[in-house]
């Protein structure tokens, strides 16, 4: 029996493998679609990641929120606390906030859960808008990703709807108040305000609907979406394949990169893992939403200091910096402008504006190509300027959602720092866009003398005439690629308003919008390298050092 | 000044470079040359799966050995912490682990995969478009004597959600009697109380420059409906020196003896209006900074409320205690458009 040769336990293991492959081919075609997946090519670059920080601290979301359900109370009815917490002895609060206290305290493992969520929240939240930042910048969502673009900014908006519900399901002061916000706003929408106010709290405000209300919202409608948009997201990303940072042998017609088995399923997956793991280490050493020192919601008190989650913050900053001089009542009506402006019309506008910009850039481009390679920021002044300038604004915003804490650091009168905020709202997206460009052209003038001179050695020779040079070291062709594969764009030429028979042409209106828009993004522009100028360059430096030489003999 | 070290120009003839290609070489790692330097990243990385069992471990020791409990700060915390820590050390293993398996240990060579154009084959698109013509043609809609079949088809598509929505808004707005707005519970005679305890307050006790927060008398004992009637109904008295205070007209005997009372509904959107500046007498919203001067007829000083708070008219009942003259003359809170109808 000793000769019998034993199958080795990884052989079984190996066909098992194969008969339940075989088994889910046969009723699935999985065979065909592991064909097409395993080896997809994906290209490497650090600021792909940002999307997947997203994808992954959703997925924590899903998972600490199922843990989240199984203890919280989604209940306004109100209840005499009984429990141990000293500063809540006899206090009448609701159900939902109840619970929360419950979770924190009496359930072990259960603050941390509620930390989990909300760091993730705010993760999720944060990735979303960066990963956008770098489909901006980059012009990721250029054609055919403009869809996408789309999608991923219907994300966004779903992830502050998601934050915004789920931060005032423990009906604390804090949350409480920012609902009393909201319903604040949205009174001051003309006409139907009253009633949306209305219908969103089942009566008046606070109500005894609203929580459970935002909690359906938050653990099944709002998700729900975002899981299918995300597939819809995920699906298109196959599909268009992914863009590629510019370089040698990386075409608009190829993609270059390493394969989703083994090298991506490790660095993805393993990298969903780190996500866990710092949400997780995050949630273990740092507290947040600490709504037992907030209290529960009670209409009367409030307190200084308070501040929305920092997603929020920058409407809340709007809505701070705002003065109140332009109430007007038109016909015995109130048109309450100091809050529809700040709350309704700016964030439309801001968000407006993200959602169709796929489109201004191409009115202004009139490009029709599909483009996979992506842009250097710098190689698109303008859209990096207007990109620069709409943070700018943001930030500003945000800084003055939280004025009342930047003045107490800085020992500053919040009334002038309002004031001031107040200016600065409009001059630094001015100042930002203006710098930003300069700057990105300042960069692509830097490139060209690097194609041009090469890089410095920091060799330094002298000639036997006494002159002192640097020695630079040309480019590589694959360095230089880089620097100069670039597309120029140039501004529209405009036909002439009237044709030949002097009659004017349709659509005119709308072509001279489209050039002048043309003109403000590539009125200024640096062009690449071309060959013959580099051939010039270097004829030149050639002369020079026979200049040099000859000087030398002839002294 | 600069010198090229190179002679040789770039062999091109248009005015754009061509793309020079891929890269020939491949820069090779240590593990890859180096088996000893291989076998260590292996290590490593079973090093790395074994912290996240240990993790595994360090979690579920930390949550059998909990003790918790709102009389038990300490062991919250300490529950919180060491859960935590030992499911980060059990994820960060594993993710650490892999990537770093990748980065080490599996093939770095770069691939290259052809890219196609969206657009689709023009011989699909020609199929496409006859497969939707011969479709039409037999649902009969393409033939043009149809309109009416079309016409109510997309009706009812259009409508029909009306059905579910209708009923459906309707019953999420209660009672939509949004006049509710415009009152709170305050009538002649109600007694201001103090918040939450709802003792009454003597016009005596309210000493110069001090302030109380006010609910009306029978609030805290309404059954139904008190968070909506608190909201609305939260008063500001405060006590100023008679002499400073300008009287609005008409409301001069709103006040008592320098005793005043504002609703504390920031006009802005609603956030309680709860700090009082004692030397200046101003009331500010922490919300949004919006100001009010309570000498003055509240009205703003500062912020982006567009309105004053409206005031409370008090008086002194026969026992002492300060009361309401009336309601309030004008709808509380954040503005709305049908406010002063």
């Amino acid at each position: 029996m000793t000769d019998v040769k034993k199958t080795p336990s990884n052989s079984r293991l190996t066909r098992a493998a194969g008969a339940t492959a075989n088994w889910a081919d046969e009723r699935t075609s999985i065979g065909a679609f592991t064909k097409f997946i395993a080896r997809k090519i994906f290209p490497d670059h650090w600021s792909f990641m940002l999307g997947e920080v997203a994808l992954y601290s959703f997925v924590v979301l899903l998972l600490s929120g199922v843990v989240l359900t199984a203890f919280f109370v989604p209940s306004m009815e109100p209840v005499v606390y009984d429990g141990t917490l000293p500063q809540f002895a006899g206090q009448e609060m609701s159900k939902a906030f109840e619970s929360t206290i419950h979770m924190s305290f009496e359930v072990p493992g259960g603050l941390l859960m509620r930390q989990i969520h909300h760091w993730a929240a705010l993760i999720f939240t944060a990735a979303i808008v960066t990963h956008m930042a770098r489909i901006f910048f980059t012009g990721a969502f250029r054609k055919p990703r403009e869809l996408n673009w789309l999608i991923g900014f219907t994300l966004m908006l779903l992830s502050l709807a998601a934050g915004f519900t789920g931060y005032s399901l423990p009906d604390d002061v804090l949350s409480g108040n920012g609902l009393r916000i909201i319903d604040g706003v949205i009174k001051s929408i003309p006409i139907l305000g009253s009633y949306i106010s209305y219908w969103l709290f089942g009566g008046e405000f606070p109500g005894e609907h609203l929580i459970p209300r935002m909690f359906t919202a938050h653990v099944l409608l709002i998700p729900a979406i975002i899981l299918g948009l995300i597939a819809v997201h995920l699906f298109l990303v196959f599909l268009h394949k992914h863009t590629q940072y510019p370089g040698a042998g990386r075409t608009n017609k190829n993609v270059v990169g390493l394969p989703l088995f083994p090298v991506y399923t490790a660095k993805a997956g393993g990298f969903f893992f780190v996500v866990f793991g710092v949400i997780v280490a995050l949630a273990a050493t740092l507290q947040i939403n600490a709504v037992w020192n907030y209290g529960p919601y009670d209409p009367s008190p409030v307190s200084a200091g308070t501040q929305p989650d920092w997603y929020m913050l920058f409407i809340d900053g709007a809505l701070r910096i705002m003065p109140g001089s332009v109430e007007y009542v038109i016909g015995g009506y109130t048109l309450s402008l100091n809050v529809l402006i700040p709350a309704v019309i700016m964030p439309g506008l801001f968000f407006g504006f993200l959602a169709l910009y796929p489109w201004i850039e191409s009115w202004a481009t009139g490009d029709r190509g599909e483009r996979h390679i992506l842009d250097r920021p710098r190689n698109a002044p303008v859209r990096t300027g207007l990109g620069v300038a709409l943070i700018s604004f943001y930030v500003v915003l945000v800084l003055e959602g939280s004025n009342d804490i930047v003045a107490h650091l800085f020992h500053l009168s919040i009334n002038d720092l309002t004031i001031m905020f107040r200016i600065l709202v409009f001059v630094v997206p001015v100042l930002a866009f203006i710098i930003t460009k300069r700057i990105a052209l300042g960069l692509q003038r830097k490139d060209r003398e690097l194609v041009l001179h090469g890089h410095e050695t920091g060799r330094i020779v002298r000639f036997d005439n006494g002159e002192y040079i640097e020695v630079h070291e040309p480019l590589t062709e694959q360095e230089r690629w880089v620097l100069v594969s670039y597309d120029v764009l140039r501004p529209h030429e405009l036909a002439p308003e009237h044709n030949d028979r002097g009659v004017r042409r349709r659509g005119y209106r709308w072509e001279r919008f489209k050039a002048a828009l043309s003109r403000f993004y590539f009125e200024d522009r640096i062009e690449p390298v071309t060959p013959a100028q580099l051939r010039a360059a270097q004829a030149a430096h050639h002369a020079q050092v026979e200049h040099a030489a000859s000087d030398n003999v002839e002294s | 000044m600069s010198i090229d070290s190179a002679s040789d120009a770039p062999e091109t003839t248009e005015d754009k470079f061509t793309d020079p290609g891929l890269p020939e070489h491949h820069r090779p790692r240590r593990a890859d040359t180096n088996p000893a330097a291989a076998k260590r990243a292996e290590h490593q990385v079973a090093v790395l799966f074994g912290i996240s069992a240990i993790g595994t471990i360090i979690a579920i020791w930390a949550w059998v050995t909990s003790d918790v409990g709102a009389d038990n700060i300490a062991g919250t915390q300490r529950s919180t912490m060491f859960i935590g820590l030992g499911i980060m050390l059990a994820m960060l293993g594993i993710g650490t682990g892999a990537i770093h398996w990748a980065k080490t240990l599996m093939r770095d060579h770069e691939m290259v995969e052809e890219r196609h154009d969206m657009r689709s084959s023009e011989e699909a698109r020609a199929g496409a478009i006859e497969n939707l013509v011969e479709g039409a043609k037999d649902s009969g809609v393409g033939v043009g004597r149809r309109g009416l079949l079309k016409g109510s088809l997309i009706t009812a598509l259009a409508i029909a959600p009306l059905s579910i929505l209708v009923p459906a808004i309707g019953n999420m707005g209660g009672d939509w009697k949004v006049s509710k707005f415009r009152h709170t519970i305050w009538r002649k005679g109600t007694r201001l109380v103090k918040d939450p305890d709802g003792i009454p307050i003597k016009a005596a006790d309210v000493t110069i420059g001090s302030v109380f927060h006010v609910i009306p008398d029978g609030l805290n004992e309404l059954e139904e409906g008190k968070l909506e009637e608190k909201a609305k109904a939260v008063v500001l008295l405060i006590r100023m020196d008679p002499a400073d205070i300008k009287h609005v007209k008409g409301r001069e005997n709103w006040s008592f003896d320098g005793i005043v009372a504002y609703s504390k509904v920031c006009t802005h959107v609603g956030c309680p209006v709860a700090l009082y500046e004692q030397q200046t007498h101003h009331l500010l919203c922490p919300c949004h900074q919006s100001t009010f001067d309570v000498s003055d007829g509240a009205k703003v000083v500062f912020g982006p409320a567009g309105r004053p708070l409206p005031q409370l008219p008090i008086a002194v009942d026969d026992e002492g205690y300060i009361v309401a003259q009336s309601d309030f003359h004008e709808p509380i809170g954040p503005s709305f458009w049908e406010r002063l109808k």
